[in-house]
Formats: C-alpha cells, structure tokens, sequence
C-alpha cells in the first residue's frame, strides 16, 4: 500500500510532529507577496470531492499550487459516478492518467481505505463519512500551537454532533496521542457511551457547561443534519442547550479559545458575538489549513516519489525530507 | 447398486451413543450394519482407519440463490461446495427470485436438486408471500412439495400478528418457524455490531436489541401458540440466555450459531473489509464467548453456516454499499473443529451431533444417524489434517469468506452420500 494519509489513528507522535513541524514554516509563506514553491514542480495532484465542499477543496488546491504541483478538481455531480460507474472503476480510470496523488473526499466512511488496498496511488483523506478528517485534525492542532505553548496538559472540549463528526473523532486520535484532557459533549443519540473507549483520556458529558468549565479549548461542531437520521432535538432546542454563548465563556479558562471547523451556523451552534469574539479563532483555522496541507502533500507525493525510486534500484541517501 | 464398506475408522454416532473402532456397511443406498469386523462380501471396501466416520453432517442453513440469482450460486455449485465441507444434506432458504412461497417454486428447486445437486437438498418455505411479511404463504402446499421448516430469512416477519398466525399454521402442518430475529426499525442503516468498533469506524451500528427484542417476542408467540420456535444465527448474549431459559421452561425453541459468530469478533474485522459484513453482524468478544458457552451448555442446539454468496462485484465497493453475507460451506467443519474441540470446550461427539442429530431433530430429519436403515449418508473427518483454506479453489460461484488463507487443523476428507463418495480431499 503506497504511503499516503488516510486517519490520524493510524499515525505515531512522532509523525504528527513532523508534519506540523513542517506546517510551521510554512506559515510565513501565506503572507509574502510572491506565495509559490517549486517542490512538487511538474507534480499532478488530483482532488476528488464525492461531497460538497467549499474550504477543504479550495484550501487543498491552493496547498498544491503553492508547492508548484499542478491540480485537477473533481467534484461527483460532474463527473462518470453519475453515470452508474463504481468508485473503483473511477479510482481506476484516473489512477491510469498517472496522477502523484489522489484528495479524496467522500461520503461512506472507508472509502479511502478501501481503494488504497486495490491502487498504487497514494490517497489523501479529505473526509471519510463519519469516520477522519486527519488534516481538520492538523490544522488544528496547529492552530492551537499558535495560541497554547504545547499540547500536553490542556484540557479541550468539544461539543456538538460528535457521533456523526469526522472532525471530532481525528481530533481525539490527535490530541490523545498528547496526553490532552479531552471533554466530549452532547446529548445522549449524538453521544454514544462507546467514545470513551477510542482513545486515552476520553470523558463524555451531556452538560455542556460541565464541558466548558475550566477548557483552554472550545471546538463546536456543525450540527450534520445531513447524516442525523433521526434528529433527537429540534434546532432551537438543539441551541438552547447545546449553543455556545458569550456568558459560557466565563465558565472556561481566561484565555481560553474557540474554534469551529466550519461552516459555522450563526444561531445554531454559537451566537454571533461567539463566532466574531476576540478569542475566536475561526478563521486561524482556516488560514492554517493551507500550511498543514502543503506539509501533508509534500510529504505523501515525496515518500511516493522516494518508494519509487527506491524500488528503481537508486540509492537511498536519506529519509523522506520531513 | 453396489455397496461400500467402511473400515476401521472411529465411528462417532450421537443418535446411538457409539463411539470406538467399528465398520459400517452401506447396501444399496442405506445403511445395513455397523459393527466390528462386517464381512466384506465383495462391497467396495473404503479404509477409514486413522479417521472419524460420521453420520453424513447437514447444514440447516444455506442460500443457493437459485432460481433466479444465479450469478452467486447455482443449486450445483452450492450442493458442490457443501460436499466440499463435508455436508450431505443442506437446507436452502426460500430468498431467491421468485420467493420460494409457493409448492411450484419449491417443486422447481427438489427437482433441480434431484438432477444437478451431489447432496440432499431440503428446501425451506417462506413464512409470508414474497417474504413482505404481509400475507402467509401457501404453507401446506410447500410442506406437500417437500418444504422442511419455514423462514423469511432475511426479511424478518415485523408484525407480530403475522407471525402469531403463522406460528399457528406452522404448528398445524408440522413445521418449525425459523426466524431470522431483527428488529428493522432498530438495524436500519446499520453496517456492523453496534460498539466501541463501529464508533472508531465511523460506521453506523446495529444494536445487539434488533436480535434480542425480536427472539423475546418470537419465545412469547411460541409460548402462546406451541408452534416450535428456531432461532437463526443466534449471536447476542442476551439472546442466548433467553434461549436457555426458555428451555428451562420446557418451550420449543431450539437455535443455531454459525462457525464465525463463533470464531471471531467485530475486533477482527479488516477496517472496511466487507467480507466481515454479514446480519447478524459479528459481535463483541464478548458475544462471541457466550456463542460457545451457549453451544457447550446445549443452549444452542446446531451449526449452520448461513452460506451467502455474493459475487466480487458487489463486494468491491464501499461498505456501506455492499451485501450482507459471506460464503461458509468449506470452512465450517474446520472452524468447529478448531475453535470448539482443539480448544477444548467440547468433545468430538458434541461436535458431531451439533451437524447431525442437533438440526435432523429441529427440522424432523430421518437423518443424522447410522441407524439401519437410514440413508447411507457419512462424513469422515481427519481431526489433526494440517490444510490452508484457499477462497480461490472454492466450489461456490462467490468467493466472499473472511477465512481465506485460514491455517486449519483438522477437516473433513471424504463425504457420502447415499453410499457413493461425492468428494474426497486431495492431498
């Protein structure tokens, strides 16, 4: 199986590290005038989105153009699925155009795995149904680092739809591989009892203000309509108990942040003064989605590159250059 | 017709208690004796010494998919496949194209076996018309063309009172009612056992409830109408602790257990590996112990293998996509062997009559034993056989089975049906 990135589960510390180490220095970049690298010069990267999607695709886009790799987007409704072909068959047919990597996004959980055990092309997650979101999970992290001198010792809260939330279940393989007390909230359908067991330092708790109470980190969920086949609140009811306020605020820690992975709900998950409060940082996130996916593809489409030449008989001088 | 003697084997017949060194002599088709040293009287002679000879295994619970789907399964391939495993009579359920809910569906399947199938094929009713779980089939005239039990497998009879009067004509005409127990409004979208695994999948879950809430009503309607009550692929825990006190209580419920619901557990299950999909899903390993505590403690009374065939095709796709069922026929006797008597949990005459005696007496079988006169149907296994289960070399059409490339010790060798060897293993 070619090394590419389908979940954060799966991934060391020390890997994670390595890939928001690199993300870091490509921060500065996002603010100088001329934004463009040459690493993956002449590289094709493909971006297949079988759902809908605004910020991950274009941020993925604009990743692979600031490494030089030229980028096809595909999005489903415009492409061979609707004409019945299977989503192997379609893996198959790009596959044969010899792109260096594959962005995919899709709405059955798996599917990224699946296919990388049948294609030799390496597959970046860029959501799985319910299952990973790992550069959601990166990016923040890194946003976090931005704010928190580490991630150790931190108490994070996240609240919402996190049984039908990729976002959430990648955030909790990351941030438990830190040692971060981590805090899920909901109520009971959008919070099965089994979540306390996926990872270390898991707690569950149907009180949001129980979630809150002395976080340095507050990350709301979106509420997945979409997903949720029966809906246990009505959405005003949703926001009334589970809506992040400004007066929740003084529940948490002084400098304490909040973050969203977006598209944020004004009125659904927090109020308006939450999302535009001094101590959100939203659009940090968003921002930091770039970097982290330029360190992500960098690294997938170069451990290609390398196992490739590896494999052609060249020798191998040093590591993957992370 | 010729007859066959086998010789010297260690003969394990549950029906009769015998167990030791012993010939059996087959004249005919039927079994004329069983005894030290039978005079050979120009039979074909079969050394069976070193070997366990059975009474011939049958698996209560396969789909052949024919008539109608035959691009898994055909009756012939299906029949071979059983063989392969060691089974001499299988009981198909009525899921094809057409439903088998009717005596001319039936009579096309006796029939089809009677030409093409190297074993017994018994076939099993629908209990509803197409399985909507509306209307009652036409019952009697399925048992007249030779139906052994009734199910809608796979399409679990919701209402109660459809299953409340269908446990009434069952038990008018004889039969067992065997229920596929899941509540569907539980399941819906479900994909695998409901747990910590499915929550780090992301794939949504079938709560262990869908079988247990099911198997409670299905053991309250057989207490009230004293149909006789069989529960399918039993999995759950709970499940089978209601099954063991219903017999307590002297009901007629009987269950069977597939080889992998007890061999492995949602923990083993490739991440989005659809040859782990099945219904019921693999469960916790906690589910899967009480499975073989259930079958050591005789709440579970058979093995069946629920045999679902599916072709690749509709296996490769996302798993959420694709069918429930895995193919079982070759491998069952070898999981048996392997998880319940090597382990341990329970001798070879318990692991015989749970193929033999264990579904013959739920369906009314006049099989399962060597008794004079029976059908001369046997199953000979090699208990310490080193072999490796190649999915490739399978006689089904389908090769979905999550035990490809299993390392087995002990399988069957040879199988007979009717005195003549069907198949014999290649070394």
């Amino acid at each position: 199986m070619p090394t590419g990135l389908l979940g954060i589960e799966e991934l060391s510390r020390g890997e994670v590290e390595a890939i928001l180490h690199r993300a870091r220095t490509f921060q500065p970049l996002q603010h100088q005038s001329y934004k463009k690298l040459d690493t993956l010069r002449g590289r094709m990267i493909v971006n297949l989105f079988f759902e809908a999607s605004t910020r991950t695709r274009t941020s993925f886009e604009i990743a692979a153009k600031r490494l030089g790799a030229d980028t096809v987007s595909i999005t489903a409704s415009g492409s061979s699925v609707s004409k019945g072909e299977s989503l192997v068959d379609t893996l198959n047919t790009l596959a044969a155009m010899r792109p260096d990597a594959i962005v995919m996004r899709h709405a059955a959980s798996g599917a990224p795995y699946f296919l990388a055990h049948h294609l030799a092309i390496p597959i970046v997650n860029a959501g799985d149904g319910t299952h990973e979101h790992p550069t959601q999970a990166l990016l923040d992290a890194l946003t976090i680092l931005d704010h928190k001198p580490a991630l150790e010792g931190l108490r994070v809260a996240i609240i919402g739809d996190i049984a039908h939330s990729r976002v959430a279940r990648s955030n909790v393989h990351l941030l438990a591989k830190f040692g971060v007390d981590i805090v899920l909230c909901g109520p009971a359908t959008l919070l099965p009892p089994e979540l306390s067991a996926i990872a270390t330092g898991v707690t569950l708790t149907n009180d949001i203000r129980e979630a809150i109470e002395g976080a340095d980190v507050i990350m709301m969920l979106r509420v997945q309509l979409e997903r949720q086949h029966d809906p246990p609140l009505q959405a005003g009811e949703y926001f009334h108990f589970y809506g992040l306020r400004l007066d929740h605020m003084a529940l948490a820690k002084p400098d304490a942040i909040v973050m969203h992975p977006g598209p944020i709900n004004r009125g659904r998950e927090l109020t308006s003064e939450v999302a535009d409060f001094q101590q959100s940082v939203i659009l940090n996130q968003v921002e930091n989605g770039v970097a982290v996916r330029m360190a992500v593809l960098e690294r997938v489409v170069g451990a290609h590159v390398e196992a490739a030449r590896q494999k052609s008989g060249a020798v191998r001088e040093s590591g993957l250059g992370i | 017709m010729a007859s066959l003697l086998v010789k010297g084997g260690r003969v394990i017949d549950p029906a009769s208690s015998l167990d030791g060194t012993a010939d059996v002599l087959i004249d005919n088709g039927r079994i004329t004796a069983v005894g030290r040293d039978l005079p050979r009287n120009g039979a074909e002679l079969l050394d069976a010494s070193g070997l366990i000879v059975a009474p011939g295994f049958i698996d209560m619970h396969v789909h052949l998919r024919e008539p109608g789907i035959e691009h898994s399964e055909t009756i012939e391939t299906g029949a071979r496949a059983a063989a392969a495993g060691g089974f001499t009579s299988i009981c198909c359920m009525p899921n094809t194209l057409p439903v088998n809910d009717n005596a001319t569906v039936t009579s096309y399947i006796v029939e089809r076996a009677r030409q093409y199938a190297l074993v017994n094929v018994f076939p099993i009713g629908a209990i509803t018309k197409d399985s909507a779980g509306e209307e009652l089939a036409a019952i009697g005239s399925m048992k007249s063309a030779g139906i052994v039990a009734l199910s809608d497998d796979g399409r679990p009879v919701m209402n109660a009172r459809v299953m409340r009067r269908a446990m009434e004509m069952a038990k008018s005409f004889g039969l067992p009612v065997i229920d596929h127990c899941e509540d569907l409004n539980l399941s819906s979208g479900g994909d695998m056992h409901e747990g910590v695994h499915s929550t780090r999948l992301g794939l949504r879950g079938i709560p262990s409830s869908s079988e247990d809430v099911m198997v409670a009503r299905d053991i309250l309607l057989a207490q009230t109408t004293g149909a006789r009550f069989h529960v399918a692929h039993i999995s759950s825990h709970r499940s089978i602790d209601m099954v063991r006190r219903a017999k307590e209580r002297g009901l007629p419920v009987t269950s069977e257990a597939t080889p992998h619901h007890f061999s492995i557990s949602d923990a083993d299950i490739a991440p989005y590996d659809s040859n782990y999909k099945m219904k019921p899903p693999l469960g916790s390993t906690c589910d899967t112990a009480a499975v073989i505590d259930g079958i050591v403690s005789g709440a579970i009374d058979a093995i069946a293998t629920d045999h679902a065939p599916h072709p690749g095709s509709e296996k490769m796709q996302e798993f959420e996509k694709c069918p429930f069922g895995i193919i079982g026929l070759e491998t069952a006797v070898g999981l048996s062997l392997e998880k319940l008597y090597h382990s341990g949990r329970i001798s070879l005459m318990r692991l015989v009559e749970l193929f033999t005696t264990g579904p013959a007496r739920i369906l009314g079988l006049e099989r399962g034993s060597l008794a004079q006169g029976l059908p001369g149907d046997m199953t000979i296994l090699n208990t310490e056989l080193s072999w490796t289960y190649d999915v490739n070399h399978s006689f089904s059409k389908s090769k979905n089975s999550p035990f490809h490339g299993w390392k087995f010790r002990g399988g069957p060798v040879m199988t007979i049906v009717g005195g003549a060897v069907v198949w014999r293993r290649e070394r």
